[in-house]
């Protein structure tokens, strides 16, 4: 019915290739559609960063970018992802210099065992370009997607805070 | 996860075509409700149509001051739209106290409207389940039923609508467009929401390949003054205990105009008819308020672990039509 060259055909559901940009890296991945992005960056491209906490969209540890938006990788499969733009906390770095917000983690001592910090750090980054950092009402409200079970959440804040008012300077403490 | 296969469609007429042609198919927008359903096992194997790129993600405003939102547009995108800020605050309220910013930056409006129950026993593929498995019995009726509906339940399925969003658009009267291959049609947003009753599977009016194309939400100049209220146990992203939709205009120290609906209690977003009844053309006092608030819930039927609910929303309506009245005052 439909040739197989154009968009619309069918894949899966056995192992098809699959071609991601991430971090500005084409990769080509062979898996199955029902893959997540997150299995297929942690199990098949070897980028382990983004973690998972809970695999159905209720602790944020899995939190990267699609087209500079933030998303939880566990309920986005990776084959959808095609054409699209990912970002992982792989791909903050510059040149080997911590960008500004992990920087401020280590400075204000933002997490203890680590494990929710890559996506706190993605959405961190995200929410001041969103403009979302004002109060710390609003940050809070706008954090609530990434659960973190040490409950860093105060020094979390302190180091949006100095993000914000410092090097990142998005947006001054409007509350 | 349950195996699926995938295809990409880039028009309206293709997404179509192809759902329709295919019964195990299904569209995939933002995909937080439809993964979570296949990895769990709640759903079978689908042939998934992704319609991401589908041109159905406005947000418009049109000559009749209706607004109209496609059924792709996402749940952030609308609740900070001016448009709906200034003559919606209510809905845009609703949007942001839903999941999480990452999860509204995911999801659809379309989707939104088609979320599946966060009932337990739906989500445990072990339990009996008449919404999952038709005939096979509720296991939250002498189960764990918290969380569940006290207006509009049925003997066979007690599950609370889990949307913010919907219950705005059911207090704004909106209009679900949806097209098919044999054209387009709109559904009154409180027809598209069906009660449990006896096929509690059958949660709205839609048919295999129907796409909501868009959401409209007709001018109502009473909702510039409007809110919506969300108890729950934590203070984000978690489901409603307790919620209500409220716009008001009160003149003269009388209610003149009022829309109400609730979230969390009932098993579809719910109208709060009753109330509107009693609030019209009645004193705007405390008293009128809790008046209103009983005649709604005067059939409201607990569960063993839900009765609280019923106090509970009552005294949610109460302060949300408090406090748009000191609002409207101070405006
Ligand atoms: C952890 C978590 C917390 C949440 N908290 C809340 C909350 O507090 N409040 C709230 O309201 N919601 C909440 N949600 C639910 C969330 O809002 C919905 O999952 C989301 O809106 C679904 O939209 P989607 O685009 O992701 O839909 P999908 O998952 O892509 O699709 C859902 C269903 O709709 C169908 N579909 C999608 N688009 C269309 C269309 N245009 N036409 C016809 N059919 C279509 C799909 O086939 C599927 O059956 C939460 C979800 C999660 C995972
Ligand atoms: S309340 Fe509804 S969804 Fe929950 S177990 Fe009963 S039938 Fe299933
Ligand atoms: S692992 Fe994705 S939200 Fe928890
Ligand atoms: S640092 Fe341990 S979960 Fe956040």
């Amino acid at each position: 019915m439909v040739a197989s060259h154009l968009p619309d055909a069918v894949q899966g559901p056995g192992r098809v290739d699959v071609v991601l940009n991430v971090n500005g890296a084409t990769h080509v991945v062979r898996i199955e559609p029902r893959v997540s992005l997150l299995d297929c960056l942690r199990d098949h491209m070897n980028l382990t960063g983004a973690k998972k906490g809970c695999n159905q969209g209720a602790c944020g540890a899995c939190t990267v970018w699609v087209d500079k938006r933030r998303v939880v990788a566990c309920l986005t499969l990776a084959i959808a992802c095609e054409g699209r733009e990912i970002t992982t906390i792989e791909g903050m770095a510059d040149n080997g210099s911590l960008h500004p917000m992990q920087k401020a983690f280590l400075t204000e001592d933002a997490f203890q065992c680590g494990y929710c910090t890559p996506g706190q750090i993605m959405s961190a980054v995200a929410l001041l370009a969103e403009g979302h950092a004002g109060s710390d009402a609003e940050i809070g409200e706008w954090m609530s997607g990434n659960i973190c079970r040490c409950a860093a959440y105060p020094n979390i804040r302190t180091a949006i805070r100095d993000v914000r008012d410092g090097v990142g300077g998005v947006r001054g403490a409007t509350g | 996860m349950r195996p699926v296969s995938y295809s990409r469609v880039s028009d309206v007429a293709t997404a179509i075509a192809t759902v329709a042609a295919d019964p195990t198919s299904a569209y995939l927008a933002g995909g937080t409700t439809k993964i979570d359903m296949l990895r769990i096992y709640a759903e079978p194997s689908q042939r998934l149509v992704d319609i991401n790129d589908l041109p159905i993600d406005h947000i418009e405003v049109q000559p009749d001051g209706a607004v109209r939102v496609g059924g792709l547009a996402r749940m952030n995108d609308v609740a900070l739209a001016p448009v709906v800020l200034d003559r919606f605050p209510m809905l845009s309220e609703a949007l942001l106290l839903g999941a999480s910013a990452q999860l509204r930056n995911m999801a659809s409006m379309g989707g939104n409207m088609l979320q599946r129950v966060r009932c337990s026993y739906f989500r445990d593929a072990e339990a009996s389940c008449n919404k999952r498995e038709p005939g096979t019995g509720c296991s939250a009726i002498a189960g764990v039923n918290r969380g569940h509906a006290v207006l509009g339940a049925s003997p066979h399925c007690i599950a609370t609508h889990p949307s913010d969003a919907a219950v705005a658009l059911v207090a704004l009267d909106a209009m679900i467009h949806v097209q098919n291959s044999g054209g387009h049609h709109a559904i009154a947003i409180d027809d598209f929401f069906l009660l449990p009753g006896d096929t509690p599977e059958r949660e709205h009016p839609l048919n295999h390949g129907d796409l909501i194309t868009a959401i409209e939400v007709p001018a109502l100049p009473a909702a510039r003054n409007s809110l919506y209220l969300k108890v729950r146990d934590r203070e984000s992203y978690e489901f409603a205990l307790a919620s209500a939709a409220c716009a008001l205009t009160v003149t003269d120290g009388v209610v003149a105009e009022v829309r109400l609906a609730l979230g969390g209690v009932a098993t579809k977003p719910w109208r709060a008819r009753k109330a509107e009844q009693v609030l019209h053309g009645a004193p705007a006092t405390r008293e009128t308020f809790a008046r209103a608030a009983q005649a709604e819930l005067a059939d409201a039927v607990p569960q063993t672990m839900n009765g609280f609910k019923i106090e509970l929303v009552q005294r949610t309506m109460i302060r949300a039509l408090e406090t748009l009245t000191a609002r409207g005052a101070a405006a």
